[in-house]
């Protein structure tokens, strides 16, 4: 059925990726920056961005197109943010408090918004485009007049000299600032562990008070592997490499190769000894443990070694965008999931399928929008100050425009596609202006040159796919008559 | 078969729609691993019945049904399509309702896929669950091994041939536990034949599991081949019930067609002479891409000066037709009007050669709902012909004296009833809607006019102005027109000759006094049933 694709028609599906790329690379080189500087503030970036880039993918799955409204989970965070840095909770702490605040607020938004899109099925990007604009104005008006005008807020540092409306900027730095990025990985371990036993014991009780069967010797190797990995945290070494608060990237990729290897030989082990699967494919697994390998070996590369121990990476945040990839091809897995592919593909074949068609696209939309305030939350921690009236604005432009340099479409967009599409999306982002400078003396044209081919893109794919939707009835019905001859 | 007991009995089945009739009283028995063919033809009640029987909302929106619905003896109410898929009733649509990115395991388990808790699930319910692959696609293997087609269960129901999808929709039934009653709406409209026959195999084996099934088809000979019984339906009535080894092919097309004494066009002397070498229009090798309605290599010759109709049942092909004259949808071949041959490919090139056209799709393509009346009916003439056009050097302007005039003339020479030409044509009923159309038509002064399903939803009264107006034309301008009609009864009542399209092309031409059965013949798709006219 599936026939080899030639190079031709796959330089054709990834000419946007591929133009990125090369724009990438040749800005780098024209920047005249090291390319450890470009790769210290990629890694930068990409802690900040992917969040609120994969809070994008669960709306492409159930076919509501790109949402642009996750401006409106943006908003919910600086309101939650404004009221905890208001109340000066610092430190992890405040990040906690934050995410407690905001994320009822953008359920409760998440649902609305997915009210109304039911309501305009098939035009939710512009909906939600507008929408952003819609909610911006009430967002103003609650910073503006209410807050100080309305609800006394007693705030020389936040608010304006009146007394009414909320400064231009708010600064985080006694605050919530770098709180998320400077967790070290050993408390993240220790509240997992605790988080572990707790959720295994309260489910085996669950279970007996059910009257359930409970499978004892899950339950065990479950709680032993805990203590065990909980246990190694204490060897001196162990503790001391995990209570750094930020990673070396060599130590990260040296990680990754390691676990890439085993998973895949476990894999292998899987597949062949326990299963016993006829017809499992060893050459793909032997692939990707020959790639860790090599990466592993380049590390050795002068060259590489001087980049990877210049950066540091913020870990938890990086353990959050990883859960956050996990669960979104977890939720794939899952009979919401499976709804939610089936609604996105046909809504009229789902409904009939018994699926509640309007119910699985507003737990979509709450999906995107909780996912996109704790997206604005990594950014604004890392940033460290924001813009009262601006951070928000451009989230959807700019997290969408990532999505699609990746190669994601209208309809398809997977965790990969986000993720190289906030690394070519912001080497662009990166270089441009720098290489603007050198180029042509003026680091604006770089920056006009951005904006420009960042826009273009949007608007390319939204091209794109309003032509496949008029170019598809004839084809289809083009196919089915060739079918029948 | 068990013969004794019935899985099925609808009883003095009655429907309305806002005080119209649909469904008169109709009786349907189905016994158990019987396949049943319930016959008629388009509008004759089949699936107002059926939406009955499953329950669907639009009947129940509607006030509801009279009548009584049994399964297996039991005395049911079905009210919602739930309550039907509980009673294990199921359907097989004629449109595929399958999603084509999905596997033909998670096609068949859609909506009803097998899960099993997780931590989360615990937390957040059911919709959490893990789904279980495995478990699918054992289930979805033995519906397929049930029906006979070898398909991989992992493939990708898009690239699948059209047949493969039908047998897929029936595996998602059959794997539905209870089910014991399958309603098969058209299924073999959209396949080949030889899939057709593998389809009919695969229902056999079905009926043999004790499974009955309500087979809805135009085609007879299938009927004949599979069937066991049939109820025949004609206008919302019950017509007959027949076991098929007491009938024969021509008994039921007489019965579906039937003859309706129904007089619609009163006589008018005819001094017309019609000459087969006077051809107006000529149609050879002909093809439309209308998405639903293709033409596929389709032969005609049209004599100047005749009414000519074309019949068949929708999705054949007979819309498509003057759609593809006209430049709506892509065409080939060589159609040639008076002499001149069009070039199908030029948008406006029919109307510049005199022909004119009245759409099926009155609210879409036939009237701009908003504007006036008078602008709908000079709108197509000043575009074409640049009347009611004053010339001032380069810049043409609208001449409102002669377009208003005009206008009035026309109101009144159709009797439009309105409250003025200045009034929207979205504000008219149908009937008047449809004299609009025909009034912009005229205004092209055409030589050769396509009339498209022509009394389709007005009343009768304006039915009978509208075909009295095609008639008059024709006797005393001497236009050669072309109806379009599902309604054989109207067909038959204005036309000098009918042509019957199967399956893209013609099936044979007829004469408005054949038999029925020939008619019920030819649209049922067997050649040679009637003579050429």
């Amino acid at each position: 059925m599936t026939k080899k694709k030639t190079i031709g028609e796959w330089l054709f599906e990834n000419k946007v990726m591929l133009i990125f790329a090369f724009l990438s690379i040749g800005g780098t080189m024209a920047s005249g920056q090291s390319v450890a500087f470009v790769v210290n503030e990629l890694m930068t970036r990409i802690a900040r961005n992917a969040f609120t880039i994969l809070s994008l993918l669960i709306p492409v799955l159930a076919g509501m197109g790109l949402n642009f409204g996750i401006v409106i989970g943006a908003i919910a965070t600086q309101i939650a943010l404004f009221l905890t840095t208001h109340w000066r909770i610092a430190g992890i702490t405040g990040i906690l408090a934050t995410a407690a605040l905001a994320t009822p607020l953008a359920v409760f938004f998440g649902f609305l918004v997915g009210k109304l899109f039911n309501k305009m099925k098939g035009n939710e990007m512009i909906g939600g485009l507008v929408l952003g604009y819609f909610a911006d104005g009430l967002y103003q008006l609650l910073f503006l007049f209410i807050f100080g005008g309305v609800i006394a807020i007693n705030d020389p540092k936040l608010m304006i000299a009146t007394g009414i409306g909320v400064k231009n900027t708010i600064d985080l730095t006694e605050t919530t600032k770098y709180a998320l990025d400077t967790v070290p990985l050993l408390s993240v371990i220790e509240i997992a562990f605790y988080v572990v036993i707790a959720a295994t014991i309260l489910s085996a009780l669950f279970k007996l008070a059910q009257k359930q069967t409970v499978d004892w010797k899950r339950t065990g190797g479950i709680l032993i592997g805990a203590v065990v990995v909980y246990a190694l945290t204490f060897i001196p070494a162990v503790e001391r490499f995990l209570a750094q608060d930020r990673m070396l990237l060599l130590n990260a990729v040296e990680i990754a190769c390691a676990a890439t290897v085993l998973w895949q030989l476990w894999k292998i082990v899987y597949a062949k000894s326990i299963r016993k699967q006829a017809g499992f494919d060893v050459k793909r697994p032997l692939v990707y443990i020959a790639l860790a390998v090599l990466v592993y070996a380049s590390t050795y590369l002068q060259a590489v070694y001087d980049v990877l121990v210049y950066t540091r990476l913020p870990m938890t945040t990086y353990l959050c965008i990883l859960a956050l990839c996990c669960m979104n091809s977890a939720l794939l897995k899952t009979r919401l999931g499976q709804n939610m592919r089936a609604v996105g593909q046909s809504r009229a074949v789902a409904n009939a399928a018994g699926i509640n068609v309007d119910r699985t696209r507003i737990i979509a939309m709450i999906f995107s929008t909780v996912l996109a305030s704790w997206g604005q939350l990594i950014y604004l921690q890392n940033i460290g100050t924001f813009s009262t009236y601006g951070a928000h604005t451009q989230v959807g432009q700019y997290a969408i425009a990532s999505l699609l340099v990746g190669g994601a479409s209208v309809q398809k967009a997977t965790n990969k596609q986000a993720i190289l599409g906030v690394i070519l999306f912001h080497t662009l982002f990166i270089v441009a202006p720098l290489a603007g400078k050198e180029l042509l003396g003026n680091a604006m044209i770089g920056e006009y040159f951005r904006v420009f081919v960042s826009f273009g893109v949007i608007a390319l794919a939204l091209a794109m796919h309003a032509w496949k939707k008029v170019a598809k009835p004839a084809l289809a019905s083009g196919e089915k008559d060739a079918k029948k001859a | 078969m068990d013969s004794t007991r019935y899985v099925l009995r609808m009883k003095n089945i009655t429907k309305e729609y806002s005080g119209n009739q649909v469904l008169k009283g109709i009786d349907l028995e189905v016994h158990p691993g019987e396949i049943h063919a319930l016959m008629g033809e388009n509008g004759a009640g089949k699936s107002t019945l059926m939406n009955i029987l499953f329950g669907m909302p639009v009947i129940h929106s509607t006030g509801g049904f009279g009548g009584t619905v049994e399964i297996d003896g039991q005395s049911v109410t079905i009210d919602t399509p739930q309550k039907a898929l509980e009673l294990g009733i199921g359907m097989v649509h004629q449109e595929f309702m399958l999603i084509p990115g999905f596997t033909v395991t998670e096609n068949i388990k859609l909506g009803r896929e097998i899960s099993h808790p997780n931590a989360l699930s615990r937390v957040f319910g059911k919709s959490m669950e893990t789904l279980d692959m495995e478990a699918m696609t054992r289930d979805a293997r033995k519906a397929l091994d049930t029906i006979g087609l070898q398909v991989e269960d992992y493939v990708r129901v898009a690239g699948l041939p059209v047949g493969y999808m039908q047998f897929i929709e029936i595996a998602r039934e059959i794997d539905k536990t209870g089910i014991r009653l399958l309603v098969f709406d058209e299924p073999t409209a959209v396949l080949t034949e030889s899939e057709a026959d593998r389809l009919l195999e695969a229902m056999r084996v079905i009926a043999s599991q004790d499974i009955a099934i309500i087979f809805i088809t135009h085609r007879l000979d299938e009927v004949m081949a599979v069937a066991d019984s049939t109820t025949v339906l004609r206008d919302g009535e019950f017509v007959a019930y027949r076991a098929i080894r007491d009938t024969s092919a021509a008994e039921i097309a007489e019965l579906m067609v039937g003859r309706r004494v129904e007089k619609l066009v009163d006589e008018r002397e005819d001094h017309r002479q019609l000459r087969d070498d006077d051809i107006a229009v000529q149609i050879r090798n002909y093809t439309v891409d209308m998405p639903g309605e293709l033409v596929k290599g389709l032969d005609l010759d049209i004599r100047r000066g005749e009414i000519f109709g074309i019949g068949g049942l929708a999705g054949q092909g007979k819309l498509g037709i003057p759609n593809g004259i006209m430049g709506l949808y892509e065409a080939t071949g060589d159609v040639t009007i008076l002499g001149k041959k069009l070039d199908l490919h030029k948008l406006g090139e029919a109307l510049r050669n005199d022909v004119a056209f009245v759409s099926e799709d009155r609210r879409g393509v036939g009237l701009l709902l908003e504007e006036s009346i008078e602008q709908n009916i000079i709108f197509s003439a000043m575009q074409v012909k640049n009347k009611f056009l004053r010339t001032f050097g380069w810049i043409r302007l609208l001449d409102s004296a002669a377009a208003h005039a005009h206008a009035r003339e026309m109101v009144q020479q159709l009797d439009i009833r309105c409250t003025g030409i200045s009034q929207p044509a979205g504000r008219l009923s149908g009937g008047n809607q449809q004299k609009v159309c025909l009034a912009r038509a005229l205004t092209l002064d055409p030589k050769v006019l396509f009339v498209s399903e022509p009394t389709r939803g007005i009343d009768i009264g304006a039915k009978k102005l509208v075909l009295e107006l095609l008639s008059k034309l024709n006797r005393e301008q001497g236009m050669t027109i072309i109806v379009v009609s599902s309604e054989l009864v109207e067909l038959r009542s204005v036309c000098d000759r009918i042509a019957i399209v199967t399956d893209g092309r013609v099936s044979s031409i007829l004469k408005p006094d054949d038999s029925d059965a020939d008619f019920g013949l030819a649209m049922s798709g067997k050649k040679g049933g009637g003579k050429r006219g």
